[in-house]
């Protein structure tokens, strides 16, 4: 059960505190979108083995929808940060490259 | 409300209804201090209670306080503060219907929620407030002194709630936390 | 016979002697015993019988690895099948019984599987009871069921109370050995929070019974003085009885305690599930003995050398009289050494090894021991217990040198380390030729959530062996994981110790190696599960190369023990037979819990009251006194409707509809949700959350509106009141309420945190009450205060304002159709309210009316239901709710999804009344039939009923359902389905069923 802490309160909340909300910084597409542009934001998702961005939201707590780096594989956890963000901010980036520095993005949030 | 009888050190209390005020605002403003000094309250820092002459302060999230005042004030606090905070994004509303509040308190109270909240309550300090969930129910509780709390949760789930504190409560003799 | 011994026994309290009984004998033991000790003190040789063959067993471990010695205790309420006794605590008064056999332990007619013993090797139930299929149903599966199965399953509800408790700590330290206490000095001395679990009540490992000497005192003093001062650590926590069961991710650790055991009916919890979270784990979890192959080690009687030392020395147990020792390693000498110590009879101590020439053998050998190496046990005599054993060469086939009686048999086949904690989260093994076991891979451990290592093992779980590198294998194991957790660690220096150095293990995995086939066929791997060396090797004729899948064809290591005897043996054999190196066949792996964790435990608290909580209103008291049958809606409870003394459920939904159609009904409305949103830009929010405009609603008004998910299917819906400019009061469904709340946070948190919005859920602020029909103006007049005239407050507005004393704020919409008010009070002031408006009420004869009524009332007025028209695949415009999809707004959530073509197929099925031809009711979720079949040969369908009712204020069976271009359809009559076969003919017309023009309501 992992333990993640929560950027708002502060709080190293476990799972049953939190809730999980998918991949982070997705692009809303609207009522103007394309047919496959659209598609893909409603159904595309990454599932890499590796490092993931990923939303959570402290449900059981301060409410707050946070988002968190994480690897998937062996559930290390780079950092969290701030919900209202649409790209990782660099502090994170760097923690990530810190311990994997081959990573690279898939298709990656624009830095 | 029924009263929970003390158990085993552990004395778990419904207490009587209180008003309470949730304000939604950004905390970080100075406005939204100077509006709570206005009306006899505090600004509390993070997952902290302030007291104050009007009522407490109980920090809920970076834009939400929870406010515990006398009972039947609650709606005016929350135009009070509206009114100080004219001008000021914020949201200001009388909750304290919606809630029930429970005194645990006695040598074993850590232990009594340690059982039933997946907090670190060894490391807990007066003045301290967590948000979390006690058993299957969402609570808020805050140290009001040494073994003793004082916790919150929605008014649909009292009873359950209510039985719940009394089982932990019992029990609690020869455990120790780190 | 084992006896009890005249003196010795350093766990046991002999002026405390305890009753017990075994199979209905009464019997006596010791307070501190186990029963297993207990058992054997009072020679119960036998305890059991095996799984399969109901081969007759005895005790082999003391503790918690043991495999026979299972037994069902208690009864009733306090029933638990399948304890070990090896750990479970005498207590007065304990009934236990064996398992496993019918109709008596000693006369077992299960035990006839030994004659056809043959016929059931590995794979046996996979390969034979396939065909011919109808047997399975009828002969094999009974017969199965019949003598499968090791304790029998509870039947009454536990009268035991179980509890969780969570626990945080910097350093958990697993085992109360001396490694486990030294590693806990080091790392209390840091200064850390350091929690230690031992799962015995006492504590100190298998030192004291092995006789090191540590800082120049006795094991068990040194144990003492680590305790006393761990004691005055105010850091550190000491828990006996308390084992790690399980490792998870980010240092999550569950543990359980045995508070009450089996003391029936007492308040204080059976167990206790610890829930812990720590940085780093220290397992010291010591190591398990390994037993060896040979022809009849599962007779009563053969037993664990390092099982014989425990029992002697703690418990004060002689096994027998005579007592031969077969090993293939120094440490089982000790066994000899303490035996004849004891003053018993040892004679023989037979050594696989070509020689025996290590200090301890020499000892053995001094104090008068006869030692022989290069030998084996061809044969253990006896049946029912040992009576003796027949010996052989060990690189021989197995021709019988010499015969020994004895009533014991102590094998060694050398130690495992505990490594199951290491591996629970992902850490690795490595196999290590000298030691012959599987040890902890310190480059490949479990990753915590810094990336870095999260579980050392420390001493013998470590691979460590001796007592001097052990004590300083546990103090570097603590450095590191104080360093790791981020503290600093103390300068603390191991503890010195002396042992007797040990001559190398030589591996033997049968006895003797070139035993054949008639004597592999009695040599037993796994006696849980009945699995013998011969079916590992049969499994590897028959081509199984992975452990995994040999142990799931053979069931070795699948039974309640989890194979902690018989992984590695049936993995050597496995490795012998497939010719590849240990390594190369792998281990299988370890997953929690350690040893079984009661069911109870897991549950917790949560049982009974506090099973689940239950949502109550303000109002629910009444309900309750008044005849209430209940709904579940979520966790809420709501009246259904109100029994009356003669009434039948669908008498009372009828009443209740007529009542609030022709004078005046009440409806304990406070479950619906109601979320205040407040903001400039509130009304920009609203018309992205809502399908229609609510931004251009006048304050003092009320607007009906819907809710989609961006995939475009409607979520809820709801009446929206606009407060003032700045703020709204949206009502949701009572499913809806923490749900739209969360929808809407989750906008505006994550998508739109630009806009200065803020949301708060006030559902239980509340308690509203509807106030319904054509009488309900006079009874709300009859309270005194507000205007509530047609007028002042006409149909979809809302005041506030005191009616009666009650500050109120009254919303004039409607779900029935009727004329309708809905008064919503501060929820401590609900229930007077409520009481006071059936008082007003008397006299214009209203009644409260349950959730079916609801339900009725709106389905004859047209209004859908979400949850009943709609499943999550439907949109607005499947209900004909066009009406309230803005077409103005250039976005809301949902709109771009409602543009697609599936969205916008006009094949689509949509919403229409159904009225039955003969007035019947339809079945719910009936299906209208259409032309032809499908391409599974289905009949076709062109729409299903989504509600349907008998209407009291019609008096015939009303109905809505999707139907292929229904609209389009008016008129046309449809069969649908029934259950059982046959068809209802209904006739498609408008929804609306009652009052079209609306003119009630709007009274």
């Amino acid at each position: 059960m992992l333990l993640i802490e929560c950027p708002y309160c502060g709080v190293k909340a476990e799972e049953t505190e939190l809730a999980a909300g998918g991949e982070a910084h997705l692009t809303r597409h609207g009522p103007d979108s394309a047919e496959e542009a659209f598609a893909a934001y409603l159904f595309d998702r990454l599932n890499p083995k590796g490092v993931h961005f990923e939303r959570w939201r402290h449900v059981n707590g301060c409410g707050k929808w946070f988002h968190c780096a994480r690897d998937t594989a062996t559930l290390e956890v780079f950092g969290t940060y701030s919900a209202q963000t649409s790209a990782p901010p660099q502090t994170i980036l760097d923690a990530i490259r810190a311990r994997r520095p081959d990573w690279k993005p898939a298709n990656a949030p624009a830095e | 409300m029924r009263d929970f009888a003390e158990t085993s050190g552990v004395r778990v209390e419904a207490l009587p209804p209180a008003g309470m005020v949730t304000l939604r605002g950004d905390l970080s403003d100075p406005r939204l201090g100077d509006a709570l000094n206005a009306v006899g309250l505090a600004l509390p820092d993070r997952r902290r209670i302030a007291a104050g002459s009007a009522g407490s302060t109980v920090w809920m999230s970076p834009d939400e306080l929870l406010v515990v005042c006398g009972e039947g004030e609650d709606r005016g606090l929350a135009a009070r503060l509206s009114e100080a905070l004219a001008g000021v994004h914020h949201l200001a509303a009388a909750v304290g219907d919606a809630r029930v509040r429970f005194a645990i308190d006695g040598k074993g109270a850590r232990i009594a929620l340690a059982k039933i909240a997946p907090a670190d309550m060894a490391a807990f300090e007066i003045g301290e407030v967590r948000r979390t969930r006690v058993a299957q129910v969402a609570a808020a509780f805050w140290m009001t002194g040494p073994d003793a709390f004082e916790l919150v949760c929605f008014r649909s789930v009292a009873d359950y709630a209510g039985k719940l504190l009394a089982s932990a409560a019992g029990n609690v003799e020869g455990i120790a936390l780190p | 016979m084992s006896t009890r011994l005249a003196s010795g026994g350093r766990l046991i309290d002999r002026t405390n002697p305890i009753h017990f009984t075994f199979n209905g004998k009464q019997l006596k033991g010791y307070a501190g015993d186990t029963l297993a000790s207990a058992l054997l003190g009072a020679d119960q040789m036998l305890v059991g019988r095996s799984f399969k063959y109901h081969r007759p067993r005895g005790i082999v471990a003391a503790g918690p690895e043991e495999p026979n010695a299972l037994v069902n205790l208690g009864d009733g309420a306090f029933f638990e099948p399948n304890q070990r006794t090896t750990v479970t605590p005498l207590r007065t008064g304990m009934e236990a019984a064996s398992q496993n056999h019918w109709p008596s332990l000693d006369y077992d007619v299960g035990a006839l599987n030994q004659l056809i013993g043959r016929a059931l090797p590995a794979g046996f139930y996979y390969k034979t009871f396939i065909h011919p299929r109808p047997f399975w149903k009828h002969v094999f599966e009974p017969f199965i069921r019949q003598s499968a199965g090791l304790g029998k399953a509870p039947k009454d509800r536990d009268g035991d109370v179980y509890e969780h408790l969570y626990a945080f700590c910097d350093v958990l330290v697993v085992g109360g050995g001396v490694a486990g206490l030294q590693a806990a000095l080091a790392a209390g001395a840091s200064g850390l929070r350091v929690l230690v679990l031992e799962q015995w009540g006492h504590w100190g490992g298998r030192a004291p019974v092995d006789g090191a000497v540590i800082g120049g005192q006795s094991a068990e003093d040194w144990v003492k003085d680590a305790l006393d001062r761990l004691d005055r650590m105010e850091n550190v926590v000491l828990r006996a009885q308390c084992q790690a069961s399980g490792v998870y991710d980010h240092g999550y650790v569950l543990a359980t305690e045995t508070v009450s055991g089996h003391t029936p009916g007492g308040a204080t919890p059976r167990a206790r599930l610890w829930r812990i979270r720590t940085k780093q784990i220290i397992a010291a979890t010591g190591a398990i003995e390994r037993p060896l192959s040979f022809y009849g080690n599962d007779v009563p009687g053969v037993i664990l050398a390092g099982a014989v030392r425990d029992f002697v020395v703690n418990w004060g147990i002689s096994p027998g009289d005579r007592t031969v020792v077969v090993t293939n390693n120094d440490d089982a000498y000790r066994t000899a050494i303490c035996l004849r110590e004891a003053g018993l009879a040892v004679p023989a101590v037979v050594d696989a090894r070509p020689e025996a020439t290590g200090a301890l053998p020499e000892k053995a050998r001094a104090l008068g021991i006869r030692v022989l190496t290069g030998s084996a046990i061809a044969k253990v005599k006896g049946k029912k217990r040992v009576e003796g054993v027949a010996l052989c060469l060990q690189l021989g086939e197995g021709a019988v040198t010499e015969e020994i009686a004895c009533e014991a048999v102590a094998m060694s086949g050398g130690w495992s380390p505990v490594v199951h904690l290491w591996s629970h989260c992902g850490g690795k093994l490595v196999w290590d030729d000298a030691l012959a076991m599987f040890r902890p891979d310190a480059s490949r451990p479990p990753l915590g959530a810094d990336g870095g290592a999260m579980v050392r093992t420390a001493g013998t779980a470590n691979g460590v062996m001796d007592t001097p590198a052990v004590l300083a294998d546990a103090a570097a194991a603590a450095a590191d994981a104080v360093t790791a957790a981020g503290g600093q660690p103390a300068d603390v220096t191991a503890a010195k110790a002396e042992d007797e150095p040990e001559a190398p293990i030589l591996p033997v995995w049968i006895m003797p190696q070139g035993a054949g086939v008639a004597m592999r066929t009695k040599m037993w791997l796994d006696f849980q599960n009945d699995v013998k060396v011969s079916d590992v090797q049969l499994a590897a004729r028959e081509g199984y190369e992975s452990v995994e899948h040999t142990k799931r064809y053979t069931t070795l290591g699948m039974a309640t023990d989890q194979g902690k005897l018989s992984n590695i043996n049936g993995l050597a054999v496995l490795s012998q037979s497939l010719d590849k190196p240990i390594p190369q066949v792998g281990t299988t792996t370890f997953r929690p819990p350690y040893t079984p964790v009661p069911m109870g435990a897991i549950g917790g608290e949560a049982r009974g009251d506090l099973f689940q909580p239950l949502r109550r209103t303000a109002i629910h008291d009444w309900h309750e006194r008044n005849g209430a049958t209940w709904e579940p809606v979520g966790h809420w409870r709501r009246p259904y409707c109100y029994l009356r003394s003669g009434e039948s459920v669908h008498q009372a939904v009828e009443r209740e509809v007529k009542n609030t159609r022709e004078n005046v009904g009440m409806l304990d409305a406070s479950t619906l949700g109601k979320v205040l949103v407040k903001g400039p830009d509130a009304g920009k929010f609203l018309d992205l959350i809502y399908t229609n405009m609510m931004s251009s609603l006048k304050p003092g008004r009320c607007r009906y509106g819907l809710i989609c998910s961006e995939n475009g299917f409607l979520m809820d819906d709801g009446v929206v009141a606009r407060i003032d400019d700045e703020t709204f009061l949206c009502h949701t469904t009572t499913g809806g309420a923490e749900r739209i709340h969360a929808h809407m946070e989750e906008w505006l948190q994550t998508e739109w945190w630009d806009l200065k919005v803020y949301a708060l859920n006030l559902t239980e602020q509340f308690a509203q009450i509807a106030v319904v029909g054509p009488k309900a103006r006079k009874v709300l007049e009859s309270l005194g205060g507000m205007d509530l005239s047609r007028e002042a407050l006409p149909f979809m507005a809302w005041s506030e304002g005191e009616l009666g004393g009650f500050p109120v704020r009254v919303y004039r919409i409607s779900f029935s159709g009727e004329l309708s008010f809905e008064l919503a009070v501060p929820a401590n002031r609900g229930r007077e309210l409520w009481d006071r408006l059936i008082k007003a009420g008397a006299e214009h004869g209203v009644m409260p009316y349950g959730t079916e009524a609801m339900h009725v009332l709106r389905a004859e007025k047209g209004y859908i239901m979400i949850g009943e028209e709609s499943d999550g695949t439907i949109i607005p415009q499947d209900l004909g709710l066009d009406w309230a999809i803005s077409k103005k707004k250039a976005d809301y959530i949902g709109k771009r999804a409602q543009m697609r073509s599936h969205m916008t197929d006009p094949s689509r099925w949509k919403l229409v009344g159904l009225e039955t031809v003969d007035g019947s009711v339809l079945p719910d979720g009936a299906y209208a039939v259409g032309q032809g079949r499908n391409e599974n040969g289905q009949q076709n369908a062109i729409g299903r009923v989504t509600s349907t009712y008998h209407s009291p204020t019609l008096g015939r069976g009303i109905a809505m359902g999707l139907i292929l271009n229904g609209p389009d359809r008016m008129g046309e009559v449809l069969e649908f389905t029934k259950i059982g076969g046959g068809v209802v003919t209904a006739k498609i017309v408008g929804q609306v069923f009652y009052d079209p023009e609306g003119e009630k309501l709007d009274a």
